[in-house]
């Protein structure tokens, strides 16, 4: 399947753009980004401290755990500041 | 009933005519961007376009469901915000002071956290740090949850 994945904050200056289409055959989030941090240094520095990052899908929050049957829109991004 | 996104200023008072008529109480917090110890001349302040003008809507509902209100308004902002500017507000409406004051309340804490905006620092030396999530906005978040 194809993805959109999307980026927001320090994590697209890490990768270098705001989104990318991703094809791939990830059952979870867990999947995708092991797939995405192999993919080149850059996502890798992106990917290395998965404490500080948060995911959506289909834009509502998810989890490392959440599947990935039937997604179109991955976000990957810092935790919130809002307010 | 209105949540919004937008780039430009709000006026506080502006937005408060005809809020809330017909409430017994109307709660109104403003946030403004601090200048911390005169290190910032700015913030800015990023979001996820379509997922964030939802959660506005989506938290305001569930505070108005939860607390009984009669009314509510979120406005966020999002962009370069310069020191003193305000950032955000919300307002609550209902019969009496308490649901109106939790309501905000509960509106900020998720607001706060749980709203896809990340905020930037602009210092007088030019682009900073990302702003960390701090600590005591999960914990008071994580309130809503007990009991």
């Amino acid at each position: 399947m194809q993805l959109d994945v999307l980026y927001f904050a320090w994590l697209r200056e890490r990768i270098g753009a705001p989104r990318e289409r991703i094809e791939t055959g990830a059952a979870t989030v867990a999947d995708l980004v092991a797939q995405l941090a192999a993919m080149d240094e850059w996502h890798a520095a992106a990917f290395a401290d998965l404490d500080a990052v948060r995911v959506a899908v289909d834009q509502e929050l998810a989890a490392m755990d959440t599947p990935l049957d039937g997604a179109r829109e991955v976000a990957f991004f810092p935790p919130m500041t809002g307010g | 009933m209105t949540a919004r996104l937008q780039a430009a200023p709000f006026d506080l008072a502006a937005e408060l005519d005809g809020f809330g008529a017909g409430a017994g109480a109307v709660v109104t917090f403003q946030g403004l961007v601090r200048d911390e110890g005169g290190r910032l001349t700015a913030l800015e302040i990023e979001h996820y376009p379509g997922m964030t003008e939802r959660k506005l809507a989506e938290y305001g509902a569930e505070a108005a469901n939860r607390f009984g209100l009669s009314d509510w308004l979120v406005i966020h902002r999002h962009g370069t915000l310069r020191v003193g500017e305000p950032i955000m507000m919300v307002a609550t409406a209902s019969r009496h002071r308490l649901a109106a004051f939790q309501g905000a309340e509960y509106l900020m804490d998720w607001l706060k956290s749980r709203a896809p905006f990340w905020k930037r620092e602009i210092t007088t030396d030019g682009p900073g740090e990302w702003v960390e999530a701090a600590t005591c906005d999960e914990d008071a978040l994580s309130r809503w949850n007990r009991g």
